[in-house]
């Protein structure tokens, strides 16, 4: 594989695939940059010619901008932060034999298979609704008052919705690193003393260092674009006006393009930030 | 300090009878090895007396004391696996420290005894390395350092040699050996490795399918094996053991000669018969030879360089102090 001729060759094949990728980046990131230099209200007539930084200016001096950029750090980090401890202990769970082991998984990762909007609807209907939603009715049986799910703890209600779909996900990744933990390990682990707190702090945490890190990589770059979850239950209201949320309330509802590009390009160097910065993590991680 | 005794220990998992009833003995600070074909429940046993696995029934007394239902950490035990298992994301130091971290000993105290075991495993100049980094002699002398840094009244080996390459093997062997002169405490030792059995043991616990078929000295098994199963077992090459008319001639159900008690001539011997096979290793000559008239191959052991090749014909006689005799049921008959 490694003469001149094979290389070239190599190349060759691999162009139409790396061409195409290109073009499907940098096609819309090009017209994103483009729009937001630009005054574009189609509604309002259409294209009304270059206007500098004025637009990024505008997005992040609105006041609607660091509310956006709050809510979306709190439900980044809220579901990261369940997924990975509810993750840790559902995989250490799910690798105890027991009966009917095999069915218990495929129903654990189930969620994974529901798509987004699907579920924040049953979520909204079904569980979170304050007159007929389960939740509602549990609290009655309680006799308390029902809650209102997703105007008064509306936040927290949609880390609840969005840490219940990445749970499959980060468990399914977590029990395969368990799995591959040498039970040697823990047996010398024992027979060195350490009680079963201790084994699970000094072997099989940092044994799934490297798991959790990559877990925690993929959901942050999915997690900072979630938008049907927020889409289908309060539409960005009650603060849960998320970046993304925000950046289609200012091309869609406002009819704004321009303004809502610079807050597309923003939300591309945020990802960015935090792409370098977690991947210095896992490649530290990686090393080791 | 290290006595250990088991009282009718047995182990089931399921319907399946692992360990039937055992009783043994390990005197302290002997270096008993536990010998048998691979499934023939040596690890089970060197589990059952370290605690990771649990007795289905029977006793176990270490220093006189009932140790049965005592969890495995405060038996004073201390074991060495097969795959090391050392903790990866640690260094050598803290690899070593950890058995003693965890029991609270003090620091001064810890960094002495972690000085003392790294100098008397040449591991001085690797403390602060992680175990990826080092070669499998020295991961397996970190385990070990791990081991003795707890002071045990007892050390647990499990096939300790296994994943190291034949000229390492022979070397940790003899530092293994050394270490048990040097601390003479209690070693049990695993292992399907009949030579690693005969040079390190003081004493031997031959195993087949959870019996024990015999215990002695390393020569007591060489010299006088109570059946035919530990004459095939122990000694290299394998004892012929012969069936038939053959061994009608010494009222014995079958005989064992071994392959260094056969001598080999031009001419005149006991057998005729044709060297199938000469393996021809320098120092000794082994013989494979077919058409002896007896059913078996007959292996022969010729010290020094003997010049039969392939297909020559070779006479064979066994000397007749050394055949040993065992009767329908494979025990020996004296």
């Amino acid at each position: 594989m490694a003469t001149q001729h094979s290389r070239s060759a190599a190349r060759m094949m691999m162009a139409p695939a790396v061409i195409l990728l290109l073009g499907w980046m940098l096609v819309p990131l090009t017209m994103t940059l483009f729009f937001s230099f630009k005054k574009y209200l189609p509604m309002r007539g259409g294209d009304l010619g270059w206007v500098g930084f004025d637009n990024y200016i505008r997005f992040v001096t609105s006041s609607a901008f660091w509310p956006s950029v709050t809510a979306t750090l709190v439900i980044v980090l809220g579901v990261l932060f369940i997924t990975v401890v509810f993750g840790v202990l559902l995989a250490i769970l799910l690798d105890q034999p027991m009966w009917g082991q095999g069915i218990v998984r495929i129903l654990v990762i189930a969620p994974f298979f529901v798509m987004p909007t699907v579920s924040a609807l049953v979520w909204k209907n079904m569980f979170m609704d304050p007159v007929n939603g389960l939740f509602a009715h549990l609290w009655q049986a309680f006799g308390l008052t029902p809650v209102e799910w997703l105007s008064q703890a509306s936040l927290g209600s949609i880390v609840m919705i969005v840490s219940w779909q990445w749970l499959p996900f980060a468990t399914l990744i977590l029990l395969t690193a368990i799995q591959s933990l040498d039970s040697e390990q823990l047996e010398a682990a024992e027979m060195d003393g350490a009680p079963p707190l201790s084994r699970f702090g000094y072997i099989t945490l940092p044994h799934l260092s490297r798991a959790i890190t990559i877990v925690v990589l993929i959901q942050t770059i999915f997690l900072l674009s979630i938008f049907a979850e927020i889409f289908v239950t309060t539409q960005g209201s009650f603060g849960t006006r998320t970046l993304t949320y925000l950046i289609y309330q200012r091309v869609l509802e406002s009819q704004n393009i321009g303004l809502g590009s610079a807050g597309g390009i923003y939300a591309v160097i945020l990802a960015n930030i935090m792409a370098v910065f977690l991947m210095r993590i896992v490649g530290k991680n990686l090393d080791a | 300090m290290g006595q250990i005794i088991l009282e009718k220990v047995s182990k089931t998992f399921g319907d399946v009878e692992v360990i039937p009833p055992l009783d043994l003995t390990i005197e302290d600070g002997e270096f008993t090895v536990f010998v048998g074909p691979s499934g023939c429940g040596k690890s089970t046993l060197l589990r059952l007396i370290a605690g990771l696995e649990d007795m289905s029934s029977g006793t176990l007394k270490i220093d006189g004391e009932d140790a049965t239902h005592v969890p495995p950490a405060k038996r004073g035990l201390a074991m060495v696996f097969q795959s090391y298992a050392l903790y990866p994301h640690m260094s050598v130091r803290k690899n070593i420290a950890f058995p003693m971290r965890m029991a609270g000993v003090d620091k001064a105290e810890q960094d002495r005894r972690i000085e003392q075991a790294a100098a008397a495993l040449n591991l001085t100049d690797y403390l602060e390395r992680r175990p990826g980094q080092l070669s499998g002699g020295q991961r397996q002398r970190v385990a070990i350092g791990r081991a003795i840094v707890r002071e045990p009244e007892a050390f647990l080996f499990d096939e300790p040699l296994s994943n190291l390459d034949a000229a390492l093997r022979v070397g940790m062997r003899l530092e293994i050996s050394e270490l048990h002169k040097r601390l003479e405490t209690t070693m049990i030792y695993v292992t399907h490795d009949q030579v690693e059995a005969m040079t390190m043991a003081d004493k031997i616990v031959v195993l087949r399918a959870g019996h024990i078929e015999q215990v002695g000295s390393p020569l007591e098994l060489y010299h006088k094996p109570r059946n035919s199963f530990v004459a095939g077992f122990i000694g290299s090459p394998k004892m012929n053991l012969i069936e038939g008319p053959e061994a009608a001639k010494h009222n014995a159900h079958s005989i064992g000669i071994r392959p260094e008690h056969i001598d080999v001539t031009d001419s005149g011997g006991q057998w005729q018969g044709r060297v199938a096979v000469a393996e021809h290793l320098g120092s000794d000559t082994f013989f494979h030879i077919h058409d002896t008239g007896l059913a078996e191959t007959i292996t022969v052991r010729a010290t020094g360089e003997v010049g039969f090749r392939h297909g020559d014909t070779i006479h064979l006689t066994p000397r007749q102090d050394q055949i040993h005799r065992f009767d329908a049921s494979g025990l020996r008959v004296e």
